[in-house]
């Protein structure tokens, strides 16, 4: 292997594929984030883009890019590490090549019948064929019944190579948990005229995916990736994994009830939904403590600090976002006057980043690092690893202010919509022309366009980082020992020119 | 790893764990199966509970009156006012509201406005659009709704924003349909939401027993 240079042919052919995914999945994240930008706009700007992209096209392209990078995200992930984690090679390397490509000119096909069809009659046939109508699951019956198809192939490569090669608890929970996400994305493919069952099932998909089984994949990931960050041991690992599933679907599973509030569904829901949703944040609460413990433990040495930043982040990025953020307007007292507010909004934006944007970042500096030949990715970059300590800096300045804007507009909304006008439309506009809520939306906008360029900066950093690096990532295991930092980049540079 | 195992106290050992999370997930799962196999039966459009009102609702005056005993306001079905003049069937009145909710979906009106709270929050929540008090009275209400629908650019109801709505080009099958659906949606018992939400006045003329065309 050659250092600092692509290493494209010294992958094997499962991460090759893994490459492609996140390459794919990084062009939907800029998507997402530019769409996002459009949006934001027109909330300050309402005639910007008026009759051409409208907002509902932008926000539909904005949501379902990030859905299905996040899978590209989670698929590229698993065939990264599925190789490793079996000790066999990937079982079925043609039908995911043929996956991948089917999936991806699908999900194409998808996205530009969303931006320029946009629409159509009110018919079934609009729903099979342009768009179902129906937030984060928009794409039309036939992505849908492609999506289940391309699914059941991986599902195919994934247990074929654990079944053949030797099974751990990740990949046990790995495989049990993609059953699940699979099974559960047939519960939105069907129509009905019953608006109550329709969003009983909807939410089946949506809060069964990110609160349960999307919680649970990115559990898998970091541990695999605790493991090959860190060397943390994997017993230990795999304990907390285990804790972190029984804390999760025990919480998580019948925390679907809160969504069950007020869509016509029986009574006993408040409770139910009310009291499982509130216990939520405490897995991922055992999720900050196990990584920082694991990154304690190892006194913070890694040859990947990029990945090690971000899987700190992650840490609590999730239990900030997805915990502090979902437990503030989880209790129905409290959601009476926050469901369907800009409050949502906020925890969407800081859950979905912390959760998830944070470890598929991590995992592709990982990548990355592998794609270069194993060079040294900690101490010592060139100009101070600037850039991925910006675009981490830029991405996080400009998530979090996002966040307490929408925050404020959120409490604004609630209070001057909901709590004084009773929720009637002249409530809802008053809401919406009050100046704090304005402002709101304008420091909005400026700290997405902030983390948008923070974005453009991860993707060249994926591009540049490590490129005529001369030190091998394998220096700093060498010096185990609890050196400094800069005594083993030091070292590294003598082994290196030795 | 079972040598290792024995290192651990056994409420700290991977094995103990693993059942954990075997046992826990299958519980939760089983009690939310159980509970889903409930709920589908109460929330059946014109089920007995009465949570989702039968299409056939749009024949009738919806209100939105205080309940002293569940605390907060209900929907209530009052005397034949039909919609656009005409009582249908319940099988009519389910190919009318499903139209229109194919028509909602259809021209993606989710990624602006929420349904019963879940959407996008760029344009005011349709809960209760049927019953807003913006119409101003219950015989005005079906024409304004009509000028609105056929054009909102026009007609604007921004309230000074400048969020006008696009045009969503409806014909008339559709766009009967859809104020059918909103008809039919603000009859849905919500427990409450949105709270405080108080109806516009709805004293216009209903229809007598005899002038039912069966």
């Amino acid at each position: 292997m050659k250092l600092g240079a692509i290493n494209y042919s010294e992958l094997t052919d499962a991460q090759r594929l893994a490459v492609k995914y996140f390459i794919v999945a990084m062009a939907l994240f800029l998507a997402q984030m530019l769409f996002g930008v459009l949006a934001a706009i027109q909330f300050v700007i309402p005639d910007f883009l008026f009759g051409v992209l409208d907002f509902n096209v932008n926000r539909m392209v904005h949501i379902n890019a990030m859905v299905v990078w996040m899978l590209y995200g989670f698929i590229g992930s698993i065939f990264w590490l599925i190789e490793d984690e079996s000790g066999v090679p990937l079982v079925g390397q043609k039908i995911a090549n043929i996956t991948f490509w089917v999936l991806t000119a699908a999900v194409s096909v998808v996205v530009v019948v969303f931006l320029f069809v946009q629409s159509g009659p009110g018919e079934q046939m609009t729903l099979w064929l342009i768009n179902e109508g129906r937030e984060y699951i928009e794409a039309p019956r036939w992505a849908d019944i492609g999506i289940v198809l391309c699914m059941l192939a991986i599902f195919y490569n994934v247990c074929g190579t654990f079944l053949k090669g030797k099974w751990s608890g990740i990949s046990g929970v790995l495989v049990l948990d993609l059953v699940a996400l699979a099974g559960l994305y047939l519960a939105g493919m069907f129509y009905t005229t019953n608006l109550p069952m329709d969003q009983y099932w909807w939410w089946w998909v949506i809060h069964l995916w990110v609160e349960a089984t999307w919680e649970v994949l990115v559990g898998c990931i970091m541990a695999w990736g605790l493991i090959a960050t860190l060397g943390a041991n994997r017993r230990i690992v795999t304990t907390w994994l285990y804790i972190e599933v029984a804390l999760m679907f025990g919480s998580g599973i019948l925390g679907l009830g809160h969504h069950y509030f007020w869509i016509g569904t029986p009574e006993y829901w408040l409770g139910v939904g009310g009291f499982f949703s509130a216990l939520e944040p405490v897995p991922l609460v055992a999720m900050v403590v196990h990584a920082i413990y694991d990154a304690g433990r190892h006194s913070f040495q890694s040859n990947n600090h990029p990945a090690l930043a971000w899987l700190i982040a992650h840490a609590f990025g999730n239990f900030l976002g997805a915990g502090v953020w979902g437990f503030m307007q989880t209790l129905p007292q409290i959601n009476l006057y926050t469901h369907g507010t800009q409050w949502a909004s906020s925890h969407g934006h800081l859950a979905f980043f912390g959760a998830y944007v944070t470890i598929i970042v991590a995992f592709i500096y990982l990548a990355v690092q592998k794609l270069r030949g194993d060079v040294w990715m900690s101490g010592r970059l060139p100009l101070n690893g600037f850039m991925w300590k910006g675009s981490l800096l830029l991405t996080h300045v400009g998530m979090i202010g996002m966040t307490i804007a929408l925050l404020i507009a959120g409490y604004e909304q609630a209070f001057v919509e909901r709590a004084q006008g009773g929720s009637t439309w002249a409530a809802y506009f008053a809401g919406q022309s009050q100046p704090w809520f304005i402002q709101a939306m304008w420091w909005r906008l400026v700290f997405g366009i902030l983390m948008t360029v923070g974005v453009v900066m991860l993707l060249w950093d994926f591009l540049r980082i490590g490129a005529g690096e001369t030190r091998s990532k394998l220096d700093v295991r060498r010096h185990s020992a609890p050196a400094t930092e800069q005594d083993s980049s030091v070292d590294a540079a003598e082994t290196q020119t030795a | 790893m079972t040598s290792a195992d024995t290192s651990a106290p056994w409420w700290a050992s991977e094995g103990f764990w693993r059942k954990c999370a075997i046992f826990v997930t299958a519980f939760m799962a089983l009690v939310l199966i159980i509970l889903t196999f409930h709920t589908l039966v109460v929330i059946e459009a014109g089920g007995e509970s009465g949570r989702v009102p039968a299409y056939s609702v749009i024949n009738h005056r919806i209100g939105f009156e205080f309940d002293s005993d569940r605390n907060h306001a209900v929907p209530t079905i009052g005397p034949l006012v039909p919609l656009f003049g005409e009582v249908l069937s319940e099988e009519e009145a389910k190919a009318l509201v499903n139209h229109g909710k194919l028509t909602v979906q259809a021209r993606n009106c989710m990624n602006c406005h929420t349904l019963l709270g879940n959407g996008a929050y760029y344009a005011p929540d349709l809960t209760k659009a049927w019953l807003d008090p913006g119409w101003g009275n219950e015989q005005a209400r079906e024409l304004l709704m009509t000028m609105f629908l056929t054009d909102p650019v026009a007609n604007q109801r921004t309230f000074g924003t400048g969020r006008t709505m696009p045009n969503p080009n409806l014909t008339e099958d559709e766009l009967r349909g859809v104020i059918a659906y909103l008809k039919w949606m603000s009859a849905i018992d919500t427990n409450g939401f949105p709270n405080g939400f108080k109806p516009l006045p709805q004293d216009g003329p209903v229809f007598e027993a005899e002038e039912v065309v069966q």
